[in-house]
């Protein structure tokens, strides 16, 4: 049932943050960014398995953890998957500040042209 | 074969070099080329025309049958004879022709990489390989039109010949590969030994029309002719080397080539020769209301491709025989005319028939090369063209319907060569400015060798072209032996009786010059009608749909781009699903407990709440409020460092979004209800997309996990009991290198743009 249940979740991330990169306010925009950032990791983190909940670290003591394990390799690209975002966030944030300011707007429509 | 094929390529890379050093005599070092490619050509002549076919072969992409093969044979020897010894003397002429032009060099290698592809196309045994020198002469030609780049009219005449001829291009090349995969074979040897084996073939019509349509596009038949005149805005050796010589001739090269193979059917002379004689006609036609040299060359150059197409449509003996002897002919006495139009033009600056006169004072050599090509070209006995015209007349002699068309452009090529090569050097004063000179002896050259072959032809036609048109005839009626006799003069015949009547008309018609022009500038709007008028809305449709579909997918609004992309991913996705008719079945089924049940809502709650909020703070809580459930979610399904993770990542980021958010003016979406529930719409469809996926995700395992590796080598290897941190550093350390590159190219660009900002504070 948590797969449904997360796949539910997952959908409402995407939906909400779909609606909100089509608004036209910048604010709204980068918002929306970070909620499908959500989406998409917890996407990759359902498709990868929910049934154990054993965390991928191997105990002092022993060179071979006690399976089952999660799958470690979901967790390391999400991982990096998070850092990315956070550095597109940021990136994102300061380009369109600065859109803001030589255009003197935050309307998403009225910044079309590329020269000037 | 190879190596001549290459050596014009490899010489037309060297010759920017060259230029270097030796300034503008690096051109007549760039004629060497051609020249010793003509002796090659000439010296393995005896052992082409006893029957031999020479060949050879090296391997290139032998995955998809395409290998570098050569094979020399009577049609291709004739061919590669004219490309290279006119390629010679028109290089030399160039030398002279764009004395003082700095792009001279570029011309002349431009001129070399053509004839180096021309050579491939008339020398090439593979299919496919012989498909992509042709275009390459389409590409090599566009260079050359368009050399006058600075001119409007160059650079549509150049596109235009290369959009047509492209086309065409297209067109082959689906024949071609038809044609290889019907015959079994790419490769034009073997094919040729099957002989006449796919007539009966179901695919023969297919194969046909579009061979056709490639060759007849290339060498200017009607429909496709337009091109041909439009393409004179080249520079005049271009226009003779190319357009007159060469390049328009490749069509006729692949009909000759092909004829055993594909002639001989009902659809094959029945096209060739309506096509033919309709292209005759045009020409004549055409040519009739022009008074421009280069202009009334042209259009007679449409007409004699048509008389080529029409012989070997008719395909008897005699007329391919007269096919080939007529090409050698209008080869010689055409390049030669253009040529010397070239001398005019260039010493008095003056273009039009109608104010040229009186010139054989100040250029008489040019003058006596003009008037022997002129005589040959109407055909006037001891001409090469006299006896070309024989045979060409004795081949139709017998079919009305052909006969009428020839002796109309036989009368046309009579009153041209008459205006062309004879007219300016008679008496009479040309309005020019300034006294015209001979031309140097570099642009004399190919007037005086072409003229000279002109007469060769003329007077000893057995001895000079025989043994070459007799192998030629022989190679496109597939290896038969083809017993030519070529003779000065046949004495009193039906044909020569027809010539006669042919040269008085003509005659009678340059008397009536006057009216003639007249009626044919009556005639002039009716070309708005042909297919250059369709060409240009084609264009121009081409153009406006290219608008059109810019301004709907590339509209600059981000708006757009998102439910583009959007509805792109649910369309297809929502077709793969519909195709294939799978659902999710769950496999997987882990039980719901309550704390991801809360979490869960949270998240959607939060993710709502962003969706609304009226004021920027509560969006950026509501997204915080998601964060934090999401490393929630991780903890309680066994991923400590991905919740670590997030949790500081989501600190961060509530900081720099409140802190940036500051410095906007509004919340506010500047959407109306239609807009919003629109957007709606495609934002709901994404999510219910994105959640299907995610179940069908839960149900695929592609391939077989390899967590176990990791697991049982993190320690031995890895040397870390934390498995995600040695997959991170240590397994796929490239991967988190690439990663922390990518945000450090982030990271200074944030900064490099904030610095600009307050930059434009500071000057504000």
């Amino acid at each position: 049932m948590t797969e449904v249940f997360l796949s539910l979740v997952i959908g409402v991330l995407y939906a909400a943050g779909l609606y909100l990169m089509m608004c036209r306010n910048i604010a709204k925009f980068i918002i929306g960014l970070g909620l499908i950032g959500h989406g998409a990791n917890l996407l990759i983190f359902t498709a990868a398995g929910l049934s154990t909940q054993r965390a991928p670290i191997v105990p002092e003591g022993v060179t071979i953890p006690v399976v089952p394990i999660v799958d470690p390799l979901p967790q390391a690209l999400i991982l990096t998957a998070i850092v990315i975002g956070f550095g597109l966030t940021a990136f994102v944030l300061v380009l369109f500040l600065s859109a803001h300011e030589v255009e003197g707007t935050d309307d998403l429509e009225k910044m079309r042209s590329t020269d000037q | 074969m190879l190596y001549a094929v290459m050596s014009g390529f490899v010489a037309a890379a060297l010759l920017p070099l060259l230029h270097r050093f030796l300034g503008e005599r690096s051109s007549l070092v760039a004629a060497v080329v051609p020249l010793a490619l003509t002796v090659w050509f000439a010296t393995s002549f005896p052992r082409v025309a006893s029957g031999e076919v020479l060949v050879s072969q090296s391997s290139w992409l032998p995955e998809i049958h395409l290998e570098l093969g050569f094979r020399l044979d009577g049609l291709s020897l004739l061919f590669a004879l004219l490309i290279s010894a006119i390629g010679a003397l028109v290089i030399l002429y160039t030398s002279a022709y764009l004395h003082g032009n700095p792009r001279q060099h570029q011309f002349v290698s431009a001129t070399l990489m053509f004839m180096a592809s021309m050579l491939g196309v008339v020398l090439a045994d593979n299919l496919v390989l012989l498909f992509i020198f042709w275009e390459l002469t389409s590409f090599t030609s566009y260079l050359l039109i368009g050399f006058d780049h600075e001119k409007e009219e160059s650079r549509k005449a150049a596109l235009q010949a290369l959009l047509v001829t492209g086309l065409g291009g297209l067109f082959l090349l689906a024949g071609v590969l038809l044609l290889g995969t019907a015959a079994g074979s790419f490769s034009l040897s073997e094919i040729l030994r099957a002989d006449r084996a796919l007539a009966g073939h179901a695919d023969y019509p297919v194969i046909l029309g579009l061979i056709l349509v490639g060759a007849f596009s290339k060498s200017a038949q009607t429909p496709f002719h337009f091109w041909l005149p439009n393409a004179m805005q080249a520079p005049t050796p271009a226009s003779a080397y190319l357009h007159s010589s060469t390049m328009v001739k490749a069509g006729v090269y692949l009909l000759a080539r092909l004829n055993p193979v594909l002639g001989g059917t009902e659809a094959w002379i029945g096209w060739l020769t309506a096509v033919g004689v309709l292209t005759l006609l045009t020409g004549a036609l055409m040519a009739s209301a022009q008074v421009y040299l280069k202009r009334l060359l042209a259009y007679t150059t449409v007409a004699a491709l048509g008389f080529m197409v029409m012989l070997l449509g008719i395909g008897s003996e005699r007329a391919v025989q007269a096919a080939v002897v007529f090409l050698m002919a209008h080869a010689c006495y055409k390049a030669s005319l253009f040529l010397v139009a070239g001398i005019i033009t260039h010493e008095t600056g003056e273009a039009d028939v109608r104010r040229l006169g009186g010139l054989l004072r100040f250029m008489p050599v040019a003058g006596a090369c003009s008037v022997v090509a002129a005589v040959s070209m109407a055909g006037l006995p001891l001409s090469f063209g006299f006896v070309a015209k024989e045979l060409v007349y004795a081949s139709v002699l017998d079919r009305f319907l052909v006969f009428i068309p020839a002796v109309a452009a036989s009368l046309l090529f009579v009153v041209v060569a008459f205006q062309v090569g004879i007219k300016p050097f008679l008496p009479g004063s040309s309005d020019s400015s300034g006294t015209p000179h001979e031309a140097p002896p570099a642009m004399l050259a190919g007037p005086v060798i072409l003229g000279l072959a002109c007469l060769a032809g003329g007077f000893f036609p057995q001895a000079f072209a025989g043994a070459l048109a007799a192998s030629a005839a022989a190679a496109i009626q597939g290896g038969l032996v083809s017993e030519v006799d070529l003779q000065a003069w046949h004495g009193i015949t039906p044909e020569s009786v027809a010539s006669a009547l042919t040269l008085m008309l003509g005659v009678a018609a340059v008397f009536a010059t006057g009216h003639w022009v007249r009626i044919g500038s009556a005639m002039k709007p009716l070309a708005n009608f042909g297919p250059d008028r369709v060409y240009v809305a084609k264009l121009k449709g081409l153009n406006l749909l290219a608008v059109w579909q810019t301004r709907v997918l590339q509209s600059g609004s981000l708006r757009r781009y998102v439910a583009i992309i959007v509805l792109a991913m649910v369309g297809l996705f929502g077709l793969s699903v519909l195709r294939s008719g799978e659902l999710p079945i769950l496999n997987r089924n882990t039980p719901l407990t309550l704390p991801s049940l809360i979490l869960g809502l949270l998240i959607m709650l939060g993710a709502i709440g962003s969706m609304i909020a009226t004021s920027r703070i509560s969006a950026v809580a509501a997204l915080g409020v998601v964060g934090f459930c999401v490393s929630l979610i991780y903890v309680l399904h066994g991923a400590p460092d991905l919740a670590m993770t997030q949790l500081v990542v989501e600190a961060l980021g509530a900081v720099l979004l409140v802190s940036a958010f500051l410095n906007l003016p509004s919340f506010h979406d500047r959407k109306r209800w239609v807009g919003r529930f629109r957007d709606a719409v495609v934002a709901i469809l994404g999510g219910l997309a994105m959640t299907l996926m995610t179940l069908m995700a839960n149900d695929v395992q592609l391939a077989p996990s390899i967590a176990h590796y990791f697991a049982e080598t993190s320690v031995l290897l890895g040397h870390g009991r934390n498995i995600v941190n040695v997959i991170l550093v240590d397994f796929r350390a490239l991967d988190t290198l690439g990663e922390i590159t990518v945000l450090a190219i982030a990271g200074a660009s944030a900064v490099a743009l904030l610095k600009l900002r307050m930059a434009a504070k500071r000057r504000s």
